[in-house]
C-alpha cells in the first residue's frame, strides 16, 4: 500500500512542479515568476523527503532543511530588490 | 503487531495522498487564476497543507522505523509555517509596489491604488462583482 502511495504521492508533486514551471515561463510580471519560484522550491522539499521515505534513509532532511533556508532567504532578497533597488543599503 | 503495522502504513499512505492533493490544487490555482493577488493564494495553501502533510508522513514513517520518536522533520515544518506567510507578505507588497493589473473582481482599496481612483471617476467599484 505504502508503495502505491508513494508513487502516486510522486506523480501528483510532479504535475505541480510542471505546472509552476508553465507559470514560471509565462507569467507577465516579475512578481509572478518569484511566486512561481517560491512555489517551486516548496514543491521540491516535498519531492526531496518523499525520496528519503522511499530510500528509508534519513540523510536527505538536512537537504530538505537546507533548501527551505536558503530559498525563504532568496525569495526575500528579491523581494527587496524589487522593492528598494537595493538588497543591502 | 501486524495489525499495528498496517494500520499505520494506513495512515502515511493517507497523508502523502492528501498532501499531494492538496499541493495540486495549489499549482492549480497559481496556473489558472486570473490575477496576481488571486495568485497568491494557491502557494500558502501548498506549504501549510500540502508540505506539512507530507513532513507529518515522514515523521510517522521513521518513528515507525526507528521504534521511538524521530521528530526532525518538525523543524522542517516549523520553520515553513514562519517563513510562509513572510514571504507572501514581501511578494504582495512588492506587487503593489509595482502597481500590477488586477482583475475587477478584486476587492479591496489599497493606498497604492488611490491615486487612479480620483482621476477616473468611479469607474468599476466594488459592487461591480459576479461573486455573491
Amino acid at each position: 500500500m505504502l508503495d502505491i502511495a508513494l508513487k502516486i504521492s510522486v506523480t501528483l508533486f510532479t504535475i505541480a512542479i510542471v505546472l509552476n514551471l508553465y507559470r514560471l515561463a509565462v507569467g507577465p510580471s516579475l512578481p509572478d515568476r518569484i511566486l512561481a519560484l517560491d512555489t517551486m522550491y516548496v514543491n521540491s522539499i516535498a519531492l526531496i523527503v518523499l525520496f528519503g521515505i522511499w530510500l528509508g534513509d534519513r540523510t536527505y532532511f538536512e537537504a530538505a532543511l537546507l533548501i527551505a533556508m536558503l530559498g525563504f532567504v532568496s525569495t526575500v532578497a528579491v523581494c527587496k530588490y524589487l522593492l528598494r533597488g537595493d538588497i543591502i543599503e | 503487531m501486524i495489525a499495528l503495522y498496517t494500520l499505520m502504513e494506513g495512515v502515511i499512505a493517507f497523508f502523502l495522498i492528501a498532501g499531494s492533493i492538496f499541493a495540486l490544487i495549489g499549482s492549480l490555482g497559481l496556473t489558472r487564476m486570473k490575477d496576481f493577488y488571486m495568485r497568491l493564494h494557491g502557494p500558502s495553501k501548498i506549504s501549510t497543507l500540502g508540505v506539512g502533510c507530507v513532513l507529518l508522513a515522514s515523521i510517522t514513517y521513521f518513528s515507525l522505523l526507528d521504534g521511538g520518536p524521530s521528530l526532525r522533520e518538525l523543524l522542517i515544518t516549523i520553520f515553513l509555517f514562519i517563513t510562509a506567510p513572510v514571504s507572501a507578505h514581501m511578494l504582495s507588497k512588492s506587487a503593489l509596489h509595482q502597481k500590477l493589473a488586477r482583475d475587477p473582481r478584486t476587492r479591496g482599496d489599497p493606498e497604492e491604488f488611490q491615486e487612479d481612483h480620483e482621476h477616473s471617476v468611479e469607474e468599476a467599484p466594488q459592487g461591480d462583482s459576479k461573486l455573491p
